[in-house]
């Protein structure tokens, strides 16, 4: 075949439409795609693994260490938690928190100066499945690193985690329960981009919020009973403290029942809140310039 | 429909708000209360037809419009006003169907995984197109071969030199098999050679698939391997939209004609085309001539001229 200047061609090869797969197959063969990438590429890098895993470690020890103090100084618990269940707590929050790191709502600027965001946008699918494959798959890595650690701290902590199946079971739902919904709510954060990129104070101001409400400075039971019944009107809470308390407990079956329905209504809103600015923000990207 | 147009454009228009402030405190002061915007049209009232098939050269200076008008034809961008339809879909909404069929190819954006072989990237666009494993695989290797890659889909993206990523992120855009190709500079920066081969593989794809394809360029040669038509655009207005032949014959008004004398010397005359024959007599009477060549300017030339003035004359 020689080249040759272009001019209208007919040709036996010509194009028709191609064959597709099932629209459900092709979504599944999309995650397990994204996720075996992901993994790939987080073994690519394992020392910076390793020491993003440090890292994480280092912020709950600190909690666990100063609360582990005030405990024993107090005649050996606080508000019933002990260094034991201190310790478990933290423990399982370690494996919660590196669970739920998902797309930061900071990296959407970066997205859409380096062209990347357009070029997802010419693919007939949405976005956001790229991102729920590509970070569920990088869990993967983070709960096979948190393993060793895990045990290590043990040794080092004793906690007393003496979870039933039923929590067992509940807590592998909750953590993905977790990750979608901070996937979704802070997607849809992020997009807040697509009007101004100067939206630092905002995400800094949720991220506070976060902090505070959601169990992972204090667990929830420490807090006083105002920001108990407040943390009921955001998601934080079901993204932290509920996957973690549901494994360490205390907690009631009913309790188990009403937190993995809140997480299902929290998965429904930011479902909704990202259709919602998703359209806007794209309309907003297309009448402006990519 | 066979005879219904891939790309049918009409009266196209996208304007932009940009912000307009003088530099210094003050006017950074006033900026807070008041901003200030003007319109830019970037695209200005364009209309063009693309049949099946057909490989056209859609060419300007920076910012005449090409890009512009590229993105809103593969549904980045929405117009502000006028109406474009690309295989009868219209572009604005990005139905799924649509953004099966075509691919848009900047070349200077990359869509592969830096740190993975392309092998991988290609594997997710698969699972993206929906494209059934045995058609992929044929696909992929029938690529793979057209561009000369081999092994290189193996190695990292990041070890890639320019040319073997463009390369590859144009197997990556074509593994869907896409009616439509809008190609955005494909070439830029890259070598001769790579340009070359690049330009080949556009060629061979056209001719094989029969597909359509639209292409920006800066380089003058990817234009002349590859369009027959050409669509000149400034200011976001279409000021040519003819064969490239043509190109010469309407907005060049000379012709040099060389000769090369017994002596070896060469001898270069600049004539307007009515007064050619009569300038090639004059220098075959006059001298020793052993050669003699009539050429139109470089069509780089005439297209600088046609940019120059501005408008079509």
């Amino acid at each position: 075949m020689s080249p040759s200047a272009g001019g209208a061609t007919t040709t036996d090869a010509s194009l028709t439409n191609p064959p597709v797969e099932s629209r459900t197959r092709a979504l599944a063969s999309m995650y397990a795609t994204l996720m075996r990438t992901s993994v790939i590429e987080q073994f690519q890098y394992r020392a910076a693994a390793y020491f993003y895993m440090i890292g994480m470690v280092v912020e709950p020890v600190i909690y666990l260490v100063v609360w582990s103090t005030i405990a024993r100084s107090q005649g050996g618990s606080v508000e019933g938690f002990t260094p034991g269940t201190f310790a478990a707590y933290y423990i399982v929050w370690m494996l919660v928190r590196n669970v739920n790191i998902v797309f930061t709502p900071f990296g959407w600027e970066w997205r859409i100066k380096e062209g990347n965001f357009a070029g997802q946008l010419l693919k007939p699918v949405h976005p956001i499945h790229y991102d729920l494959g590509y970070f569920a798959g990088s869990k993967l890595v983070v709960i096979v690193l948190w393993l060793p650690i895990a045990g290590a701290l043990s040794l080092a902590f004793h906690p007393s985690l003496y979870p039933t199946l039923l929590q067992g079971v509940v807590f592998f739902f909750a953590i993905w329960g977790a990750y979608l919904i901070r996937s979704l709510v802070l997607w849809a954060l992020g997009l807040i981009t697509f009007w101004t990129t100067r939206v630092s104070a905002i995400y800094e101001a949720y991220f506070l919020a976060e902090l505070l409400l959601s169990g992972r400075l204090v667990p929830m039971q420490l807090m006083p009973e105002w920001a108990q019944n407040l943390s009921w009107a955001f998601p934080f809470r079901w993204t932290f403290a509920f996957p973690i308390t549901a494994l360490t407990g205390p907690i009631t079956e009913r309790e188990l029942l009403e937190g993995l329905c809140m997480q299902a209504v929290w998965i429904a809103v930011g479902t909704l809140l990202v259709a919602l600015v998703w359209k806007r923000a794209v309309a907003r990207f297309s009448s402006v310039g990519g | 429909m066979p005879n219904d147009p891939v790309v049918l454009v009409d009266d196209l228009r996208k304007v932009f708000k940009v912000p307009v402030r003088e530099a210094g405190l003050k006017a950074s002061l006033k900026s807070l209360l008041h901003r200030e915007t003007r319109d830019v049209a970037a695209v200005d009232g364009v209309s063009l037809r693309i049949d099946a098939g057909e490989v056209v050269g859609f060419l300007g200076p920076n910012g005449a419009g090409k890009t512009t008008t590229l993105k809103m034809l593969a549904g980045l961008l929405h117009p502000t006003s006028g109406t474009c339809r690309v295989l009868g879909h219209e572009p604005k909404g990005r139905p799924a169907e649509l953004l099966r069929q075509i691919t848009l190819v900047m070349g200077n954006r990359n869509q592969l995984q830096w740190d993975l072989p392309a092998l991988d990237s290609f594997e997710l666009n698969r699972a993206i197109y929906r494209i059934p494993r045995p058609d992929f695989l044929r696909i992929r290797d029938e690529l793979v071969e057209l561009l000369d890659l081999g092994d290189l889909v193996t190695k990292p993206v990041r070890n890639l030199s320019l040319g073997e990523r463009m390369k590859m992120e144009i197997v990556g855009s074509l593994l869907h098999q896409p009616k439509v190709l809008f190609l955005d500079e494909p070439t830029i920066g890259l070598d001769i050679t790579m340009q070359k081969r690049i330009r080949t593989f556009i060629a061979e794809y056209n001719q094989r698939y029969g597909a359509t394809v639209m292409l920006t360029s800066h380089y003058m040669a990817d234009v002349q391997a590859l369009c027959k038509r050409v669509i000149v655009i400034h200011h976001g207005r279409i000021l040519f939209d003819g064969e490239l032949a043509s190109l010469s014959d309407r907005f060049s008004l000379d012709k040099t004609v060389t000769v090369r004398l017994a002596d070896g010397e060469e001898i270069k005359v600049n004539a307007p085309r009515g007064d050619i024959a009569a300038a090639t007599g004059r220098l075959l009477a006059e001298n020793d001539v052993v050669d003699l060549t009539i050429e139109d300017p470089p069509i780089d030339d005439v297209i600088e001229r046609l940019f120059a003035s501005g408008s079509a004359p």
